[in-house]
């Protein structure tokens, strides 16, 4: 083949460089390097966490160096989430914890919002600040105009401190902006949304399909690391995506699929299923509700139809259907993670759940298995009080099956608007950059000015950071206690998070935050302990371990309690839907007002001269969380802009050359983005890593580097079941003469 | 006894998690590594393919930056590891320039630095840091005169190759193919 070839080196560092100048003359006093002696200094005492740097939460051991200082994060071999690997981003973890660019001590905004001008306060004046307006906003405008944002382990305790002063209104952007209309989706169908990490048997599968999933540059670190096992035994991999991610490098069949057009390929796929009498006859008669209606609906949803939408040869549909078949039911079609992309993902999700039920995986083995998450009791406090209203009161008739506060819909109900009455007046925002995770910034800026109130609770001086009045320091996850981990898996497992370090600066935990503002705000009886470790330890107690044996062990696994990891044969099983059963025609869609089967419709295509903006994600970076990280800039500093060698040619661009982009609606890249031209990506689109092109200057190592897609991304294509903010439908063209500006890299 | 190692370009995902490994194990300066990670792509769309590879010091048994060095520190021990005496070290960077696998890099202390195999975990039964961090488990490692080490099953069971093979230093680490 060797038509092109192309040589990179994936991590940006460089060995190999110049030797600089006098200093490589000085002698040293031993023969072991610095590191070795670190190294054999360090191994003699360990810390237990879970790692902060994305969702995944694996657990794993802290080490420090001799002086003290945190010096590697390495994975505890007993945890069901690592297997005692780290990805990237968690063995960099430490990088979070030595950022120079940290926040040090809480701030107070001096000037106007957006510049950053704050002062140095201490944390009682943050406090008394905070609980002055909330009371005098709760007394004028009620309780439930207090909003959380939250993404990560501290959210918790401001969660009970909203839930103890009456608001319901705790937003996780991972819902409507990621993963939300997948979890309703398979809600509607099994009745069980698939939470994180999701129930995939990936390890045992014959036949992993990956539609909207690019994992391996998406390090979901359980499943990357049962792909490889799943790789090892010989499986087939099947990879739907319009560029060649790495996994479509591991495939044996890559379908380069028209971008937005994904649900014809899997509506075709169940018309092959079904007309061919592939699917799983037992499972389908036995499990399932509504067959013969989706075989009547997907009746004409040939491959030769879909191929007119797609360009996936009708062939390939039908060979790569019949492989899925083959393997059933050891058989994933995967459901993906960030799938808010076309605002009609909660039906494109269907058809992924309805593929699975048919090829009868859901509940087998080398499908999805059963989880199981511990119960742990939570600290005895007194009820909380019944909130008078929420958002659902402002936007009633919309987003019906939303089962969780919309992070976009308290944004929107913040905006001042005359037909509605009650309009949030504080937001405390912890652990997300809500600038980069919601779209359209104007939007999120016109919410912002119209509070009273901004608290925002991080780790890193973010763009949020710069909107807030108060912003409250939190010590890394490396420096703090959190809750016990929890989270589902193939058997129960509790995992601990303890400080390897004291904070640094005048850094807090969120614990100590919540609590003195609960304190002062008259609601202390929802923090019955005073000291976290004494909470946990009491949860502890109850399941007969302790805080001391989480010390030494940091997780601890339980035996399954229920039912077996899969369905046992002929086993009846009560799906959680209406009908009781897996609802291929769903009940629930139908009655509010949705279509009980998906079908597809066409998306806008771009413009002339415009390429379709797709973003995604790195190995070694997590959202904008990572992008000052000094570890992992190490690895990857700025983002560029994939280009296909054709539209490359057209608008005369070559590799490492810097452009803008602008979108439809004229929005310009706040800052140039490095040109990648490459095979790898369509000629209808563009591609970036998210996270990048930071605009606050306290980032130092990362700001202006590369462009952020999230400016970009003007337009968004609201999903009507839920609420899903749909961010693949904008456009971009280049700006190639940048006019003598200065690029920063 | 002879070190080895060998990474599977089918399973390697090039997310540079044994970069950042070796880093916080052996201490390297930021700026700086000791492994990188290496894609190449042949083909044009949509017949496309990619190799990923975790690349380091290839622990030479012929290796010129051991004849080249003035000073003895560069040297070669029990396995067969190629290692830099620090304290011996000028930095001259003779050896970095006789690599032709760039797998060198100047120290900011002054003297040169590269992959040891990490010879400290290895002697105490332990595997490198890369090889055991790699979330894949696409990289194995051992001693080739035991047919029975990691390393050895798994270069009898697949295809390998060694990178630049021609210039003739007999690189100890093995791509699987
Ligand atoms: S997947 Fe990586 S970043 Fe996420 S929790 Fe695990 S180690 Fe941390
Ligand atoms: S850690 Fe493993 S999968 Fe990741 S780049 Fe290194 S060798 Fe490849
Ligand atoms: S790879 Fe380079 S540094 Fe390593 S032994 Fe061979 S020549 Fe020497």
């Amino acid at each position: 083949m060797a038509t092109r070839r192309q040589f990179i080196r994936i991590s940006a560092i460089g060995a190999g460089a110049v030797m600089a100048g006098a200093a490589g003359l000085k002698l040293l006093a031993s023969d072991l390097t610095e590191g070795q002696k670190a190294t054999l200094a360090a191994l003699t005492g360990r810390t237990p966490t879970y790692c902060e740097v994305c969702f995944w939460k694996c657990a794993g051991w802290v080490y420090k160096d001799e002086k003290g200082s945190i010096k590697k994060i390495i994975g505890n071999n007993e945890d069901l989430n690592c297997n005692g690997r780290f990805c990237p981003r968690g063995t960099g973890g430490v990088g979070m914890y030595h950022d120079e660019d940290r926040l040090r001590t809480p701030l107070i905004r001096v000037e106007e919002r957006g510049k950053q001008s704050f002062r140095e306060a201490t944390w009682e004046e943050a406090f008394d600040y905070i609980s002055e307006k909330i009371k005098a906003i709760s007394a004028e405008h009620g309780p439930e105009c207090i909003a959380l944002f939250t993404h990560g382990s501290g959210g918790k305790y401001f969660s009970t401190l909203l839930r103890a002063l009456g608001s319901p209104h705790i937003a996780a952007p991972s819902y409507a902006q990621c993963r939300g209309p997948r979890e309703v989706a398979f809600q509607a169908t099994f009745g069980e949304a698939l939470e994180s990490p999701e129930p995939l048997d990936i390890r045992d599968t014959k036949c992993l399909v990956l539609i909207g999933s690019h994992l391996g540059e998406n390090m979901h670190n359980g499943q990357v690391q049962e792909m490889s096992d799943a790789i090892d035994k010989g499986a087939t991999i099947i990879t739907v995506d319009p560029r060649f991610s790495t996994a479509a490098g591991k495939s044996k069949y890559w379908l380069p699929i028209k971008p937005a057009t994904d649900l014809a390929l899997l509506l075709a796929w169940i018309n092959v299923i079904i007309s061919e009498e592939l699917y799983d006859k037992p499972y389908v008669e036995k499990y399932t509700y509504g067959f013969e209606y989706l075989k009547e609906h997907v009746k004409n949803m040939t491959p030769e139809w879909a191929y007119g939408i797609t360009t996936i040869d009708p062939t390939v549909i039908r060979e790569t259907a019949r492989e899925m078949a083959n393997a059933s039911p050891a058989v994933i079609v995967h459901p993906g993670r960030h799938v808010t992309w076309y605002g009609d993902d909660t039906q494109r999700l269907r058809a992924v759940a309805i593929l699975n039920a048919l090829l009868g995986s859901w509940g087998r083995r080398g499908g999805f298995f059963r989880t199981e998450t511990f119960e742990l009791p939570e600290p005895p406090h007194p009820a909380y009080p019944t909130p008078k209203r929420t958002w659902r009161t402002e936007f009633p008739d919309l987003y019906k099956l939303a089962d969780t506060v919309l992070a976009n819909g308290v944004c929107d109900a913040t905006v001042p608007d005359p037909s509605r009455n009650c309009k949030f007046q504080a937001w405390i925002v912890n652990g997300t950059n809500l600038m980069e995770t919601l779209p359209n910034q104007e939007n999120t800026l016109k919410a912002i000015q119209a509070l009273q109130l901004l608290v925002v609770v991080d780790t890193m001086p973010m763009e949020i950071t710069g909107w807030a009045d108060v912003v409250l320091p939190e010590c890394t996850y490396l420096e703090r206690y959190d809750d016990l981990r929890v989270g589902p898996h193939r058997k129960p497992q509790i995992a601990l998070r303890s400080p390897a370090a004291e904070p640094s600066h005048n850094t807090k935990p969120a614990f100590y935050m919540a609590r003195e503002l609960a304190k002062r705000l008259g609601v202390i009886e929802y923090f019955p302990f005073e000291k976290i470790e004494d909470q946990l330890d009491w949860q502890l107690k109850q399941v007969g371990s302790s805080l001391e044996e989480m010390k030494r062990t940091g997780v601890k696994t339980f035996d399954r309690t229920a039912d077996n990891l899969y369905f046992y044969p002929d086993e009846d099983v009560e799906f959680y839907t209406a009908t009781g059963k897996i609802e291929l025609y769903s009940t629930a869609l139908e009655e509010a007002g949705f279509d009980p089967m998906p079908k597809y419709t066409a998306h806008e295509e771009p413009p002339a001269g415009f390429y379709r903006l797709n973003y995604g994600r790195a190995p070694m970076h997590t959202f904008s969380r990572t992008s000052n990280n000094p570890n992992l800039t190490d690895l990857m500093d700025e983002n560029s802009v994939w280009v296909n060698p054709r539209v490359a040619k057209e608008w005369g661009l070559s590799t490492g050359q810097y452009v803008h982009l602008v979108n439809q609606d004229g929005r310009k890249s706040e800052f140039p983005i490095r040109v990648r031209v490459t095979e790898r990506i369509r000629w209808d689109s563009v591609y970036m890593v998210h996270g990048f092109g930071h605009q606050e200057k306290k980032l130092r190592r990362c700001y202006g580097k590369g462009a952020s897609d999230t400016n970009l991304i003007t337009k968004v294509l609201v999903d009507p079941v839920m609420g899903g903010t749909g961010m693949r439908g904008n456009f971009v063209t280049f700006i190639t003469d940048l006019k003598g500006e200065e690029v920063i890299s | 006894m002879r070190y080895a190692m060998a990474v599977d370009t089918k399973k390697c995902v090039g997310c540079s998690d044994c970069v950042v490994a070796c880093q916080t194990e052996n201490n390297v300066p930021i700026g700086f590594c000791r492994d990188w990670v290496v894609e190449v792509m042949d083909g044009s769309y949509p017949q496309l393919e990619i190799e990923l590879r975790s690349e380091r010091c290839n622990h030479c048994s012929n290796a010129p930056c051991v004849r080249c060095c003035p000073t003895g520190a560069s040297h070669i021990v029990e396995g067969g590891i190629v290692l830099v005496k620090p304290t011996r070290c000028i930095g001259c960077g003779a050896c970095i320039a006789s690599c032709p696998y760039d797998a060198r890099y100047p120290h900011p202390k002054g003297y040169v630095d590269k992959c040891t195999f990490c010879i400290h975990r290895v002697k105490q039964g332990m595997k490198p840091a890369c090889v055991a961090v790699c979330p894949t488990k696409c990289m194995y490692f051992g001693d080739l005169d035991d047919p029975n080490s990691d390393v050895s099953v798994i270069l009898k069971k697949r295809k390998s190759k060694t990178l630049i093979p021609e210039a003739g230093t007999q690189p100890q680490l093995y791509f699987l193919i």
